[in-house]
C-alpha cells in the first residue's frame, strides 16, 4: 500500500515477488484491496511523518477497506512506518515513540521469534533468530504497563530484540513486533524486505514472506477442501 | 515594488540633486552586489539602463554562485570528452552509459555558506538541491554521499555545526528514501568559520528517459510545479524592499539571506511526479529550480534552446502575500520544477501533479525572441494589456554572463614534492627514540580524522532501496542494479592537507585516491565530478590556488583517461581568520560488470597471503601522522606517479575478474599500518606481516604516499597474481599472512634501527596489538571528540 | 457564521517518558541556568473554525483534537480559545 511519502514500497514489492507472491502496488486512494490475501504497509515517511508518524496516513481512504479486511481475518503486515500507521489506526495495540537516543538509528538487529504458530512465522525454524536492518527515528514501542502484561499473556508479542545487537530504540520489554488479538495483523519495526537476499547482508527476512505465502496457500486449500 | 514608485535615492543625496546622465539609483547596483564595471556590462548587453527588477535578476544570475564568473575560463581547460558520456558539464548532471540501455547520472554540489548559518536546513537543502539535479535528467536517485569538513571538534561551535549538518543530511535523505552510502568527515582548523558541505548524488536511468533542461518550441507552455513560492533565500536584494536604505550599507557586506527551508516530503512527491511525467513522455524539457529560482530556470532553459520565455508573474503560486516582483523572480523556495509542455499535453501533466498533491500552474510560454520577459496585470486589471516589467536576453543572464580572468599570483612560499629520483632525506620519523609504533597506530585509530564514522553513519539510512551491497566505512560504496549482474561503485575524496601545501598536488592526489578507492573493488571508474572549494578569488594568491587546482584536476584526469562530467565551484569560503585550505573534492562512479566478482577490503581467512602493491613514496608533510608527530622543516608531501596509478586502475579490475584477489584496500589516511588495521578489524581476523624499511619507519608505516594497495591472495593464486602485476609493471611485495586475533607488524631492513637502537637488536619496536584494542580505539574516536549525539 | 480561532496544546501524558524534555533539561546546565526542572516538550496547533457559535466551533475542535491532533494513548490535550476572528466573508 503506497501513501504519499512511502519509500519502501518497491522494496516490499521486490521481496514479496522474490518469495513467490503475486504482488502489486495499491494507491492510498484506491477504493478496495483488489481481492488481496495479504496487505503490506511498507516503510517510509507517509505524509512526511508530519504531526506524528502514521497519524495522517491512517485517515487515507483505503484504510476503511483495510479495517474490513482485517476484521474478516485477512492478513496485514506493517513494516516500520507501516507499523506506525497500524498503531495509530488501532489495528495493533501500542504506540511508537521517538527513539530513546533521540536520533535516527540505522543498523542491524537480531530478532528473537516468540511464536512459531502464526501466519507470519510458521516457516521460521525453531531457535532461529532473524538478522534484519532497522532504520527509524520513532521506533520505541510503548504500551502502559498493565496492558503490556495483558499483551504478553495473550501471546501478542511476536518479536523481541535479541543480543548481541540488543534493543536499538528503548522499546518496552525489547518488543520489536506485535500481533493483534485475532493474530492476523502484525506490525514490526525492522525491515524484512531489506533482508531478502544474502547479497544484501541477510536473507532472514524471506522467512516471514514465505510463512505468509504458505499461510495464504493453506487457507485457500482449506477453503477449497 | 512597481516601476511607478519613485526611485530610491542614496541617503544623503540632496533632493533633485545629481547629474542627468547618472542612473536614478546610483548605489542600488552596489547594494545588490554588482560592481560599477558590471553595471556597464549590463547596460551594454541591454542597450539601455536596466530597471530595478532587471537589476535584481542580473545581480543573482551574475553572482559567483550562479555565473561561475571567476572560474568559467579555468573550467574550460578540463577534459570532458569520453566514450559513453551522454551529458557533460553545463547540464544539470553528468550522464555516462553503462550498457544494457542504462546510464548513470551523478554530480557533486556544495551548500557551504547556508550550512554555516543554519546547519540543519543548509545541509538538508543541499541534499535536496543535488537530488533535483539528478531526477531532472530523468534518473531515479539511488545514492547520496556527503563530504563534510569542519574545524576543531574541541570547539563547541564546531560540535554544534556537526550535529546540525549530520541531522540535516539524514533528515532529508532518509525521508526522501535515497540511501546515504558514503562520504567523508574531515576536521581541520581552516574550516572553523567556513564548514564545507559537499553532497554527491547518483541516479540510474534508462537512456531513453534522458531529459534535457531546454525550452524548445515557441508556443509551448512553461509549467511550474512543486511547492509554492515564498521569500526563501532572498538576501541582499531585500534592500530594495527596505525603507532604511542606509542600514543595508554595512561595511562588512555580510548580508544574511532568509534561510531556505527544505521539505523532503514534498521532494519525494516531486521525484515520483517528475519521473512519471518523463516516463509518460509528456515533457519537452525539465529544469529544477535552485539558486536564483525562476529567473535561473527560465533563462537557462531558453538559452539552451535558443528561444525565449515570457513569465506571467501573476500566475506563479505564492506562499506569502504582498511579494514584490523581484522577490517572486529570485526566490529560492525549494522543491520546485519548471516543465516545458506542449499545449495539448497540459491536461495530462496537471493531472499527474494533482494526483501527487503538488501545486502546478502554467506560469509562462516559450517565445522565439530569445528574451526572458516578465509580464503582469497588476494595476491594469484582468482584462487590461499585461505590462512588461522586465525584458532581458536569456543569454545575457547565462551563457554570456560576465566572465573574469582573475589575476593570479603565487604566494611567496611554496612547497613541492621531491622530484622522482631525488635522494630521500633520511631522518628518524618516529618522534622520540623508544616511541612504540603500536601506540602511534592506536593514537591514529582514535584520531577524529581516521576513526570509525559510525557516530555519523548510524544516523543515515544506508539500506533503503534494497540495492546496497557495501556502504559506509568502506573505500567506496557498492550498489547493485536489480535485474542485471552490474553494480555501481562510488566514492568521494579530497586532500586539503596536501592542498594547503601545494594546491596542484592536492587535486592530483584526490583524483588518484578517489579512482583507486573505486578500483579496489574491481570496478572501472567511468567519470569524475568535482567541487572546487576555495576562498576569495579577488585575492591573487587565492586565484592562483584555484588555477593550480584546476590544472591538477585536468592533468590527473587526462593521465587516468577519465572525463570530467560536471561539477560545482564554491568560492569566498573565508573569514577574518583566513581562507579554507584549498579543497578539491572529487566524486567518481565506477562500473562493476559482475557483482559476484567484487572484491571487499577485509581479511577473509587464515592462511591468505598479505601483499603490498606499489611502493612507499617519501614525504610525510600533509599526513595525519605529521599532525601528531610533526615533520622535519624540509619535509614535503609525497608525489603522485600518474603512470603507476593508471597501471593500478587497469590491474585491479583484471585481477578481480580473474578471481585472484581475496581482498583489496587502498592505503591512504594513516598509511600502511592503518590500512592493515582496517582490513583486520573489518574481517575480525589478524595478520602477521614484515615491512622492510629503507629510510624512515614512520614513512613506511604511517606515510600516506599514494599508489599503494594492500591485497590478500590465496596461496595457490600467488604465482598468477605476481605474474599479472609484473605485466602491469607494478611492484608486488609479500608482507605476511592472515591469521590469529592480533595485528603484528615487524620492521626489517637498514632503516629499521630507529627507536630500538639502544637495545642493539637492529630492529625497531614492532606493532603488536590485539584486534580488541584496535577496535576499541577506532570506535571510541568520534564519540569522544563529539560527545553523545542527539 | 463566525470564525473562531483556537489553540490546541498537545503534551505527553503524565507518566510517559519524555526524552525530549529530559534532553532539554539536561542541556540547561551548559547555559549556567539552575532551578529549572520537570521540562516537558509538546506541540501547539493553531486553527480557525467557522461555525454558528463558539460552542459549536469548540465541539469541532474537541473532536479534531481527540481524533487526529493527539494520540490519546500517549498524549493529553487542552484547548485555548483565542477569540472570534471576524465575520466570515
Amino acid at each position: 500500500m503506497v501513501f504519499p511519502g512511502s519509500n519502501c514500497d518497491r522494496d516490499a514489492l521486490h521481496a514479496a515477488r522474490l518469495a513467490g507472491m503475486e504482488a502489486e502496488l495499491l494507491w492510498h486512494e484506491d477504493p478496495d484491496l483488489r481481492g488481496s490475501d495479504l496487505v503490506v504497509l511498507p516503510g517510509g515517511f507517509a505524509y512526511g511523518d508530519y504531526l506524528r508518524a502514521g497519524a495522517l496516513a491512517r485517515f487515507s481512504p483505503v484504510m476503511g477497506a483495510l479495517g474490513d479486511h482485517a476484521a474478516r481475518g485477512g492478513l496485514v503486515l506493517g513494516i516500520c512506518n507501516g507499523f506506525q500507521v497500524l498503531a495509530e489506526a488501532g489495528l495493533v495495540p501500542g504506540a511508537l515513540l521517538r527513539n530513546a537516543s533521540l536520533r535516527f538509528e540505522h543498523g542491524w538487529v537480531r530478532l528473537f521469534v516468540a511464536r512459531h504458530d502464526t501466519p507470519f512465522t510458521r516457516s521460521v525454524p525453531d531457535g532461529a533468530e532473524l538478522r534484519l536492518p532497522i532504520a527509524h527515528g520513532d521506533g520505541c514501542y510503548f504500551l502502559p504497563e498493565s496492558e503490556l502484561d495483558a499483551l504478553e499473556a495473550r501471546g501478542g508479542v511476536l518479536f523481541r530484540y535479541a543480543h548481541p545487537e540488543g534493543n536499538p530504540n528503548g522499546s518496552a520489554r525489547d518488543i520489536a513486533g506485535v500481533l493483534n488479538e485475532q493474530g492476523n495483523v502484525c506490525g514490526l519495526m525492522p525491515h524484512p524486505e531489506r533482508a531478502s537476499e544474502a547479497l544484501l547482508g541477510s536473507d532472514d527476512g524471506m522467512l516471514l514472506f514465505r510463512s505468509l505465502l504458505e499461510s495464504a496457500a493453506t487457507r485457500l486449500a482449506g477453503m477449497a477442501a | 515594488m512597481s516601476l511607478a514608485e519613485p526611485p530610491l535615492h542614496e541617503v544623503g543625496d540632496a533632493p533633485g540633486g545629481g547629474e542627468a546622465d547618472l542612473t536614478p539609483e546610483p548605489a542600488l547596483h552596489r547594494a545588490l552586489g554588482l560592481t560599477d564595471h558590471e553595471l556597464e556590462e549590463i547596460r551594454a548587453r541591454l542597450g539601455r539602463d536596466p530597471n530595478d527588477l532587471e537589476l535584481a535578476m542580473f545581480s543573482v544570475m551574475w553572482s559567483e554562485h550562479c555565473s561561475y564568473k571567476s572560474s568559467r575560463s579555468l573550467l574550460r581547460t578540463l577534459p570532458t570528452a569520453g566514450e559513453g558520456v551522454v551529458a557533460g558539464p553545463g547540464e544539470n548532471a553528468g550522464v555516462v552509459r553503462i550498457g544494457d540501455g542504462l546510464a548513470v547520472a551523478f554530480k557533486l554540489e556544495s551548500h557551504n555558506h547556508p550550512s554555516a548559518v543554519e546547519p540543519y536546513q543548509g545541509a538538508a537543502t543541499g541534499v535536496g538541491g543535488i537530488l533535483r539535479d539528478i531526477f531532472t535528467m530523468g534518473a531515479r536517485p539511488i545514492a547520496i554521499l556527503d563530504a563534510l569538513k569542519f574545524g576543531d571538534p574541541a570547539d563547541a561551535r564546531t560540535r554544534h555545526l556537526v550535529r546540525g549538518v549530520v541531522r540535516g543530511v539524514g533528515g532529508y535523505g532518509n525521508c526522501v528514501g535515497v540511501p546515504t552510502v558514503g562520504g567523508e568527515l574531515v576536521f581541520h582548523p581552516s574550516y572553523a568559520s567556513n564548514p564545507l558541505v559537499n553532497v554527491m548524488a547518483v541516479g540510474l536511468l534508462d537512456e531513453r528517459d534522458l531529459t534535457r533542461a531546454a525550452a524548445p518550441g515557441p508556443g509551448n507552455l512553461a509549467v511550474l510545479f512543486g511547492s509554492t513560492t515564498g521569500r526563501d533565500g532572498i538576501g541582499g536584494a531585500s534592500v530594495l524592499a527596505s525603507a532604511t536604505f542606509g542600514e543595508s550599507h554595512s561595511a562588512d557586506g555580510a548580508k544574511r539571506p532568509t534561510v531556505q527551508v527544505g521539505d523532503p516530503f514534498a521532494e519525494k512527491l516531486l521525484i515520483e511526479a517528475s519521473l512519471e511525467l518523463i516516463g509518460e513522455r509528456l515533457l519537452e524539457g525539465l529544469q529544477d529550480l535552485g539558486a536564483a529560482g525562476i529567473t535561473c530556470a527560465t533563462s537557462e532553459t531558453a538559452d539552451r534552446a535558443g528561444t525565449g520565455i515570457e513569465v506571467d508573474l501573476d500566475a506563479i503560486p505564492r506562499r506569502e502575500g504582498g511579494m514584490a516582483p523581484f522577490e517572486v523572480m529570485i526566490s529560492e523556495s525549494q522543491e520546485r520544477m519548471l516543465a516545458i509542455v506542449r499545449p495539448e499535453r497540459l491536461e495530462a501533466v496537471l493531472g499527474i501533479c494533482r494526483r501527487w498533491g503538488l501545486p502546478a500552474a502554467v506560469v509562462g510560454r516559450v517565445t522565439d525572441d530569445g528574451d526572458v520577459t516578465v509580464v503582469s496585470r497588476q494595476g491594469v486589471g484582468e482584462s487590461g494589456t499585461p505590462r512588461e516589467l522586465a525584458r532581458i536576453p536569456a543569454r545575457a543572464l547565462t551563457s554570456e554572463a560576465i566572465v573574469y580572468d582573475r589575476e593570479a599570483r603565487p604566494p611567496t612560499h611554496i612547497r613541492r614534492a621531491p622530484a622522482p629520483g631525488a635522494p630521500e632525506l633520511p631522518h628518524d620519523g618516529l618522534p622520540e627514540r623508544g616511541m612504540d609504533p603500536g601506540a602511534v597506530l592506536v593514537a591514529l585509530l582514535g584520531d577524529p580524522n581516521l576513526c570509525s564514522r559510525a557516530w555519523v553513519t548510524t544516523q543515515y539510512d544506508a539500506t533503503v532501496g534494497t540495492d546496497t551491497v557495501e556502504a559506509n566505512e568502506r573505500a567506496a560504496a557498492v550498489v547493485r542494479i536489480k535485474g542485471s549482474r552490474k553494480a555501481l561503485v562510488m566514492a568521494t575524496d579530497a586532500n586539503a592537507r596536501i592542498g594547503l601545501i601545494d594546491p596542484y598536488l592536492g587535486a592530483v592526489t584526490a583524483v588518484a585516491e578517489c579512482a583507486r578507492n573505486v578500483a579496489v573493488s574491481g570496478a572501472r571508474p567511468l567519470g569524475v565530478t568535482n567541487c572546487l572549494n576555495f576562498g576569495d578569488p579577488e585575492r591573487p594568491e587565492e586565484s592562483w590556488r584555484l588555477q593550480e587546482a584546476v590544472r591538477g584536476l585536468g592533468d590527473a584526469c587526462r593521465a587516468l583517461g577519465l572525463p570530467v562530467t560536471g561539477g560545482n565551484v564554491s568560492l569566498y569560503n573565508e573569514s577574518a581568520d583566513g581562507a579554507i585550505a584549498p579543497t578539491t573534492q572529487i566524486g567518481i562512479v565506477g562500473l562493476l560488470d559482475d557483482i559476484e566478482q567484487r572484491v571487499g577490503p577485509a581479511f577473509r581467512a587464515a592462511g591468505d597471503l598479505v601483499a603490498l602493491l606499489g611502493e612507499t613514496v617519501p614525504g610525510l608533510a600533509g599526513s595525519i601522522y605529521a599532525e601528531h608527530a610533526g615533520t622535519a622543516p624540509d619535509d614535503r608531501p609525497p608525489d603522485v606517479d600518474l603512470t603507476r596509478e593508471t597501471a593500478l586502475l587497469a590491474f585491479l579490475p583484471e585481477a578481480a575478474t580473474r578471481g585472484l584477489l581475496r581482498s583489496a584496500q587502498d592505503v591512504s589516511g594513516g598509511g600502511l599500518a592503518m590500512a592493515l588495521a582496517e582490513c583486520a578489524m573489518w574481517g575480525d581476523i589478524g595478520a602477521d606481516v614484515q615491512v622492510s624499511v629503507a629510510s624512515a619507519p614512520a614513512a613506511e608505516l604511517f606515510g600516506e604516499g599514494p599508489g599503494r594497495v594492500v591485497v590478500t591472495v590465496a596461496a595457490d593464486h600467488w604465482g598468477d597474481l605476481h605474474a599479472l602485476a609484473l605485466r602491469h609493471e607494478l611492484p608486488l611485495r609479500r608482507l605476511g599472512t592472515v591469521g590469529g586475533d592480533r595485528l603484528r607488524i615487524t620492521l626489517t631492513g637498514e632503516g629499521a634501527t630507529g627507536a630500538a637502537e639502544g637495545r642493539g637488536a637492529g630492529v625497531a619496536d614492532e606493532v603488536d596489538e590485539s584486534l580488541a584494542v584496535l577496535r576499541h580505539a577506532w570506535q571510541a574516536g568520534l564519540p569522544r571528540a563529539l560527545g553523545k549525539a542527539g | 457564521m463566525t470564525t473562531y480561532r483556537f489553540a490546541v496544546s498537545v503534551m505527553p501524558k503524565e507518566g510517559i517518558l519524555d526524552p525530549q524534555g529530559r534532553a532539554v533539561e539536561g542541556s540547561l546546565g551548559h547555559m549556567d541556568l539552575d532551578g529549572i526542572r520537570d521540562v516537558r516538550v509538546g506541540r501547539r496547533v493553531e486553527l480557525s473554525v467557522e461555525a454558528v457559535d463558539e460552542s459549536a466551533a469548540r465541539g469541532v475542535v474537541d473532536r479534531l483534537a481527540g481524533e487526529l491532533l493527539a494520540n490519546p494513548l500517549i498524549e493529553s490535550w487542552s484547548v485555548e480559545t483565542l477569540g472570534p476572528v471576524g465575520a466570515a466573508s
